[in-house]
């Protein structure tokens, strides 16, 4: 009997929670493995912000937000199941910060009606609203990063880059290989030559052997798509070979103080591509210190506060806030379903004077969401990190990317997806 | 009391040599598979299918392969990550290139190509055993993930690398692709488990079965008996390559829907299926189910009570799980060396003299 009533614990152990009415946002986390120093402060940020949105506001339009905190360990098999076990409890939205699990939900949202939101990573095709109604990676995505660090090389160089070496050092993995495509674009445009150095999961502490190899093929720029530890690592190789830092431009994802901090005074002059502003400048973290810190509900310790992804992390939670606050503008109720979210994402609209109002001036790139572009106006800053001072800085103005070349790559990706997974466009 | 043997009484060598020879075993069997086609297909719903029961069903395939291998010819393998590898990028080759092709035949065919795959890389177990074919078979593991990253003609040459599968239909029903209903995705892999395991059943008490065993339990005994090294190895080999090629190609097809070789089927893959075969009992069809079960559910289960029941934090939770996970592998080998299915059998011994034990 006793075994009985155990068993039948354990079975009820198994089903997944049930739901209650807020809005309710699932946080897919990595708090745990080779990723968690990226994966802490953005969960942070992501927390903090809806946490000061309850204190300060009493959630958006008067509901409470709840957000679902679901550990993925950076791990696809546990983002399903994360994902599974969240979905039955009225999640509006996902926002998977891994591409690897993005590419998993995309079929899946898109089949059940509950819109991704990837924020500046995921699949890059899905800013073709027209075959993904359902995902949205705005405000910059992947391609856009790299033509990005493209025209900053081309700024540097009077706008002559032909025959410069550019390699790209990346993680073997579908986030890594995402902006190949586009360089290969860019270099028959612009005639450099483009080489690729893959760096497996595995060996993402032990990249030696790669940067020997660099050191012997001595490229003019490097561009890096790195996460996690690998960052770390390949600055303080590419300090071991003497690189010159200020020619070695990593993406967004690339750029936070962890990936810096380790290789010391030697990694002064690295660049980064950034969504938005580094550092603690904006209001916004006065009301995080009164509602938040010093009530002792920060999320984390509040000890990252400022940094690039706890910036990351407040920042797509601003941009989450106000696309629920547009939603509920446009269908008139306060409790919103996933259906609403979709519609309060895809006619979001970022201006300066809504950031300033929600304490984040000047904080990221103004720009629109429509049915045909999720991908917004792919505006990014040039960041460089300055050693002595150890902090992140601006040395550019917003930089908007090739965008006409950038669109008919990602018109062409996505209809070969359309056209592999039988998907007719919407008219938008 | 509930066995109730008096009275059963077998007359043939048929009857004597049956799976399940006690009529209350084969009752229970028909009675949890008629549960297990009948009853859940049913109740279950999206989180049961995708997060519990697929993951099990699948695993256990794997873990049904390694077993063949390991346990029964005592070979030992860690390339089981890049033979599930072959399954899921041969079936995704198969359903692009014959789009009309009924999946369940692309799932099947790459189990074959699969095995021929295993037979390659079973060719050195002929020289090398133990611990140095572990690491031959290592070699496996790396080289076919290499090949599936630096080959753009296996994913078709996409951006990312990636390989996401095409919707497939069964008798006019979704089985593949994000619109598959939850009961279908758990019965078109039932059916693969119920087929394999039917098989793998079979095979390991026929003569090719038995050469298997003579094999792993003293190999020049097994020789000079006239048991061919040769032919007994490989055909270990392409059997469990088939089990864990099918097992690969259902992950990929059914289960996850999109993957990427270094991720979903790296070194770690391997160590877990070679796990649940250890847990669960090496040589034991039942020990793959039992192995694949725990590995897979308990920390699943540990999960919604810590952090579901108990609102732990996320990270302390997932920490936690690695401890207790653990743990409980390390109590449950030292008290039962021989794995899950060993206690299973000391278990039916005392229910079968229960309530009157000598």
């Amino acid at each position: 009997m006793k075994l009985n009533v155990t068993v039948a614990a354990l079975i009820c152990s198994l089903a997944a929670p049930v739901a209650h009415a807020d809005l309710v946002i699932p946080w897919l986390s990595y708090r745990t493995g080779p990723f968690s120093p990226s994966g802490i402060p953005a969960g942070d940020g992501f927390h903090d912000y809806f946490s000061l949105l309850n204190e300060r506001d009493g959630g958006i339009g008067g509901v409470p937000i709840n957000v679902i905190d679901c550990e993925t360990a950076y791990n696809t098999q546990k983002g399903v199941e994360c994902y599974e076990s969240t979905k039955g409890q009225g999640s509006l939205l996902y926002q998977p910060l891994s591409t690897g699990i993005t590419y998993q939900l995309i079929p899946k949202g898109t089949a059940e009606g509950i819109p991704i939101f990837s924020m500046g990573y995921g699949r890059t095709a899905a800013a073709d609203g027209r075959y993904f109604p359902w995902v949205f990676n705005f405000p910059a995505h992947y391609w856009d990063g790299a033509s990005i660090a493209i025209k900053h090389i081309l700024d540097l160089n009077g706008g002559d880059i032909a025959g410069k070496k550019i390699t790209l050092v990346h993680l073997n993995a579908a986030y890594g290989r995402e902006p190949i495509p586009t360089l290969q674009a860019l270099a028959e445009v612009h005639g450099f030559e483009v080489d690729f150095v893959p760096i497996d999961f595995a060996s993402s502490q032990e990249q030696k052997s790669q940067w020997l190899d660099i050191r012997r093929k001595k490229p003019d720029y490097i561009l890096m798509w790195g996460w996690g530890i690998m960052n770390a690592v390949a600055i303080q190789e590419a300090a071991n070979i003497r690189y010159p830092m200020e020619n070695f431009i990593g993406i967004w994802w690339s750029g936070s103080e962890n990936d810096v901090l380790p290789a010391g005074e030697r990694a002064h002059g690295y660049k980064a591509l950034a969504l938005h502003r580094p550092g603690k400048g904006a209001p916004i973290f006065d009301d995080l210190q009164e509602y938040v810190f010093d009530k002792g509900l920060a999320a984390g310790t509040g000890e990252h506060a400022g940094t690039v992804l706890y910036n990351r992390g407040a920042y797509g939670a601003m941009l989450t806030a106000e696309a629920i606050k547009t939603a509920q503008e446009i269908h008139g109720v306060a409790e919103i379903t996933p259906a609403m979210m979709r519609d309060g994402l895809e006619n979001l609209v970022m201006t300066e004077e809504k950031m300033a109002a929600n304490g984040f001036p000047n904080f990221g790139p103004s720009f629109a969401v429509s049915c045909e572009n999720h991908g917004g106006g792919g505006e990014a800053w040039i960041q460089q990190w300055d050693a002595h001072a150890t902090e992140w800085k601006l040395i550019t103005d917003l930089i908007q990317s090739d965008k006409e070349l950038i669109n008919r790559l990602v018109r062409e990706d996505a209809e070969k997806y359309a056209a592999e997974n039988n998907i007719e466009p919407r008219d938008c | 009391m509930l066995y109730r043997e008096a009275g059963e009484f077998r007359t043939s060598y048929p009857d004597d040599s049956q799976t399940f020879p006690i009529a209350f075993d084969k009752f229970r069997y028909y009675a949890i598979l008629a549960v297990l086609f009948v009853g859940v297909p049913f109740i279950v719903n999206d989180y049961w299918a995708n997060a519990v029961l697929v993951p099990v069903l699948v695993w256990s395939i794997a873990a049904l392969g390694l077993n063949i291998l390991t346990g029964y010819c005592g070979q030992i393998s860690l390339g089981t990550g890049g033979f599930m590898a072959v399954g899921a990028y041969s079936c995704y080759k198969l359903m692009t290139a014959f789009p009309d092709l009924n999946v369940v035949f692309c799932i099947f065919l790459s189990g074959f190509v699969t095995a021929l795959v295993g037979i390659v890389f079973g060719v050195p177990s002929l020289r090398i055993k133990g611990f140095y074919l572990a690491v031959a078979t290592l070699a496996a593991q790396f080289f076919l993930v290499w090949l599936f990253n630096g080959v753009p003609w296996f994913y078709n040459y996409s951006a990312s690398g990636q390989i996401t599968v095409p919707e497939r239909t069964v008798f006019g029903i979704a089985v593949t692709g994000p619109y598959t209903e939850p009961w279908a995705k758990y019965l078109i892999c039932m059916f693969f488990v119920f087929v394999l395991a039917w098989l793998a059943r079979n095979l390991t008490r026929s003569s090719v079965g038995r050469s298997w065993m003579a094999i792993r339990d003293m190999d020049i005994a097994a020789e000079i008996i006239g048991v061919n090294p040769l032919k007994a190895k490989l055909q270990a080999f392409a059997v469990s390559s088939f089990f864990v090629g099918i097992s690969g190609a259902l992950f990929f097809s059914v289960y996850l829907g999109a993957v990427e070789a270094s991720e979903a089927f790296g070194i770690n893959q391997s160590f877990l299926v070679l796990f649940m075969v250890i847990i669960g009992g090496l040589g034991s069809i039942f020990g793959s189910f039992a192995g694949a079960a725990f590995i897979v559910l308990l920390p699943v289960l540990l999960k919604n009570l810590l952090v579901g029941r108990l609102s732990w934090p996320t990270d302390i939770a997932t920490n936690s799980e690695f401890i207790i996970v653990g743990a409980l592998i390390i109590f449950f080998l030292i008290v039962e060396p021989h794995g899950l299915a060993h206690l299973a059998r000391l278990f039916k011994e005392k229910l079968r003299l229960w309530p009157f034990p000598h």
